[in-house]
């Protein structure tokens, strides 16, 4: 791919010739570090020094309409309606202007444009899709010779541009994925972590060397290797533990062990869920469990605050009703009536009697944090207690989170352990 | 002997680092170490997600001001548009670079603006290659603002080229903010909540000077058994221990016992703090109300919330009204001829009726109802006659726009108006007195 891009782009400097092509690829695959690649490259030619070769490096972010991506152009550019920074005139004036400056000039006489447009995806929801157009359309004029790559993440992009921009667009698309095996994974880790030769102290990056090596040998490194490996194959977060790591390195702890990479791929794998359930009280943690076995019971349908704290069946999902349970059985409600109720009446004598506002505050601390989410946005109309939720929390999470709760009251675990038997 | 040591940064600064931040030494230790030395590169972000009052954004203050790093704070509720919080991160820079209090004024409406003029301020001022940090505290209102802000702050390291490290302070995790086409994904790092025994070592350090630190730790220990099931926010604690503290000291203070006779003062606390627990815990009363009636100390049963129940007075036919509303709003409407008919017919149990018994009305809320059937129900709990004048239709719509009631559907529908009672059943109880 490297070598596609470079031919392209040397055309378009040394035989003046209008290109256009995009660079596909998930995120993290280096298509920005691949085309500074290609781009250094070629400025060390010396075909194309000769060149003047101007960039304008334009990025979807940035630039969230036609009107902010044309005076970029034009300042980075450095025509003449530019006077230190600032641009003058409308847009129209401003396009009309870039169009005859960049049409003057023909094959020979005028220096190649490289039109770099990062975060390609969010250009084309511009309205009209103006500067595409016009961009595209440049480049497959005989006029000044232009050429626009695009970087995007999404494959398919194609199908959002329009008919006009898509049928200027050259098609050339550059697949970028990341289809290296386990192996390479290895020799990448090594080389990513080596130090190079330049080193200042030789002895240090001899050492340092040397240990890398071992660590790439080292079996518990291949499996952490291998566990970051199987979750994604970008680079991007083999290099963000890699830093993670190395940054534990410190004067009395000069070489990296197999240790402080096992730390850092459990610090980045840590349930995250999970660390904010650890943190709540227990009267939270007693909602979180009421509300789990409503889920159970009622296969997801969304509860309210006031099902939560009586626990009673779920009316409003009356087709459930119908479908889940045959129509003349008689279901025996627990005794009480209610979950909640039921266990805090057991335990009366372990845990206060709560008031209702208390638990309404709890609640809504838990609605705070987006472990419960609303269905709908909460109008005047309704009450707070009354409105529809749902949990996010998976009924697993909330089992594994109860086991690392440090001071749980044993009638609280095994309250959430068990599950009701009358279905 | 510190237990936070960086060769970067001087010793004394380190010592004085933790002394100010208890409990948290191994957070700030990898946060040291992330952060590496003045002029290295360190994440392009960092994302710090934790429970409210654990320390994030006290620690971040704490460690950037005493090491004397180059920062600029903002707070993402404060600056609630993308406008005011990029204009605010360049005022900032500007007033930290020169040392002076000029700020010209920045106008910048764009990110593309923004990346232009940072460059030119970061090139304008003395860093001398030093990594600057831009700390966003409430990061989740980032999501609320333009699209492109989030993910832009992610990468500002690499749309700026410069030496930026962007830190993101939130209470939400980070699957939640994740934008649906991806992003730079940043380093994140969970500051674990305080522990009860790090809650009682940070609680016991304010303790005033009249009294010993075992007395203050001895207070807070029991308060802690109380309130600590309810609640683990450190801010709601320490307001709780200061104002019930007066309390606590009073039979000391009053000579019947001394600092040594903890079953006495727990017993004079207990009810207390069980009472704070519903008034002062839920905001209901304010602080200033609450040490007030502590000093008349009066019994603990006669306390009077703020809570809406006392405070609304309601003329006489309106509470009818109300009442009425409720009973329509709650009762199935079949239900009504047996309540409130003189003869009621039989009652056909059917199959359908069965399902519906269970299905109580008090777990989905309130039914719409139609007017007629309010009058009716009216009718027949008021004792004496009640004419149907407009006196009785205007209450009915000054208790809508009380919100007492509320309207159900279009202005014009064909049945008549349809209310919902919006109140609960505690209220109907205090108004029925």
């Amino acid at each position: 791919q490297h070598r596609h891009l470079l031919e392209l782009l040397k055309r378009t400097t040394v035989h003046g010739e209008s290109n256009s092509a995009l660079l596909i690829g998930p995120r993290g695959s280096g298509k920005t570090a691949l085309l500074n690649h290609v781009l250094k490259d070629l400025r060390e030619m010396k075909q194309v020094r000769e060149n003047l070769l101007e960039n304008p490096f334009l990025s979807g972010l940035l630039q969230t309409n036609d009107k902010v991506a044309l005076k970029e152009i034009t300042r980075q550019l450095q025509l003449e309606n530019v006077v230190g920074d600032k641009v003058f005139g409308s847009f129209a004036e401003n396009l009309a202007f870039l169009l005859e400056a960049l049409r003057k000039g023909d094959r020979t006489s005028s220096c190649p444009i490289l039109f770099v447009l990062d975060e390609f995806d969010l250009f084309v929801h511009h309205k009209n899709q103006t500067l595409l157009y016009n961009l595209f359309d440049i480049s497959q004029s005989a006029q000044t010779p232009v050429t626009v790559i695009g970087l995007t993440c999404r494959q398919d992009i194609l199908e959002l541009l329009e008919k006009r921009v898509k049928s200027r667009f050259s098609h050339r698309q550059i697949y970028l994925m990341n289809s290296f095996d386990f192996k390479q994974y290895i020799k990448i880790f090594k080389k990513q972590l080596s130090l190079p030769a330049e080193f200042p102290d030789e002895s240090f990056a001899q050492k340092w060397n040397n240990n890398v090596q071992h660590l790439s040998e080292d079996k518990t490194v291949q499996d952490v290797l291998q566990k970051l490996f199987q979750h994604s194959k970008d680079l991007r977060s083999l290099h963000l533990l890699l830093m993670l790591a190395v940054s534990t390195v410190t004067v009395h702890h000069p070489l990296l062990t197999a240790a402080d990479l096992q730390e850092a791929s459990r610090q980045r794998s840590s349930d995250s869920k999970a660390n904010i359930v650890h943190g709540l009280s227990v009267l939270e943690i007693c909602l979180i469990i009421a509300m789990k076995h409503l889920n159970e019971v009622y296969d997801g349908e969304p509860f309210n605050f006031q099902m939560v704290y009586n626990g009673e069946s779920n009316a409003s999902a009356l087709h459930t009703l119908h479908l889940s349970l045959p129509s003349n059985c008689s279901f025996p409600l627990p005794p009480a009536g209610t979950e909640f109720q039921k266990f805090i009446q057991r335990k009366a004598h372990s845990m206060y009697n709560f008031e209702k506002p208390v638990v309404m505050k709890a609640f809504e601390h838990l609605l705070q944090l987006e472990l419960v989410k609303p269905l709908e946005r909460p109008s005047v109309r309704a009450q707070r207690e009354y409105l529809l939720m749902k949990l996010l929390l998976d009924s697993s999470q909330i089992m594994d989170a109860l086991q690392v709760y440090p001071n749980c009251p044993t009638d609280v675990k095994q309250w959430a352990a068990s599950s009701l038997s009358w279905l | 002997m510190p237990n936070l040591e960086h060769p970067a940064y001087p010793a004394a600064d380190l010592l004085r680092l933790e002394s100010l931040v208890p409990c948290r030494e191994s957070q700030v230790s990898m946060l040291l170490s992330l952060f590496g030395e003045r002029q290295q590169f360190s994440f392009p972000s960092i994302f710090i997600y934790g429970h409210t009052s654990s320390g994030k954004t006290y620690v971040m203050q704490t460690l950037l001001t005493t090491l004397q790093l180059p920062h600029v704070f903002v707070n993402c509720v404060e600056y609630f548009t993308s406008r005011l919080l990029l204009e605010e991160i360049l005022i900032q820079l500007q007033s930290c670079s020169s040392g002076t209090e000029q700020t010209s004024p920045v106008h910048c409406d764009t990110l593309n603006d923004f990346v232009r003029l940072f460059k030119q301020a970061v090139a304008s001022r003395e860093l001398q290659d030093q990594t600057l940090y831009i700390v966003l505290d409430r990061a989740e209102q980032l999501r609320e603002m333009e699209a492109n802000i989030l993910p832009a702050f992610l990468r500002l390291q690499e749309l700026t080229d410069r030496n930026v490290t962007v830190v993101l302070l939130s209470e939400i995790v980070w699957e939640l903010f994740r934008p649906n086409i991806g992003c730079f994904e940043p380093f994140t790092m969970y500051f674990p909540d305080y522990s009860i025994g790090h809650l009682q070592k940070i609680l016991s350090q304010n303790h005033p000077p009249e009294y010993s630190a075992d007395f203050y730790a001895a207070y807070i220990n029991i308060l802690l058994g109380v309130f600590y099931m309810v609640c683990r926010d450190l801010k709601e604690l320490r307001h709780l221990a200061a104002l019930n503290f007066a309390k606590y000291c009073e039979p000391v203070v009053r000579g019947e016992a001394n600092e040594r006779d903890t079953r006495k003062l727990w017993k004079n606390i207990e009810p207390h703090l069980k009472k704070a627990m519903q008034t002062v815990y839920l905001r209901e009363i304010s602080s200033s109300q609450w040490e007030r009636l502590q000093h008349d100390g009066g019994e603990p049963g006669q306390l009077k919330g703020l809570s809406a129940h006392t405070h609304v007075e309601l003329p006489y036919y309106s509470k009818f009204l109300l009442i009425a509303a409720y009973l329509a709003s709650y009762n199935p409407v079949r239900t009504d001829k047996r309540f409130f008919l003189k003869h009621h017919g039989k009652i056909r149990k059917t199959n359908f009726m069965k399902k519906h018994e269970k299905t109580s009305n008090h777990l989905l809320g309130p039914k719409p109802f139609p007017l007629d059937r309010l009058l009716a129900i009216l009718y027949s709990i008021v004792d004496n006659r009640v004419a149907p004048t407009a006196n009785i239709f205007s209450q009915i719509t000054s208790l809508v726009t009380l919100q007492l009631l509320s309207m159900v559907g279009q202005n014009d529908q064909l049945d008549g108006p349809r209310y919902k009672c919006t109140v609960s059943l505690d209220f109907i109880r205090a108004i029925a007195r």
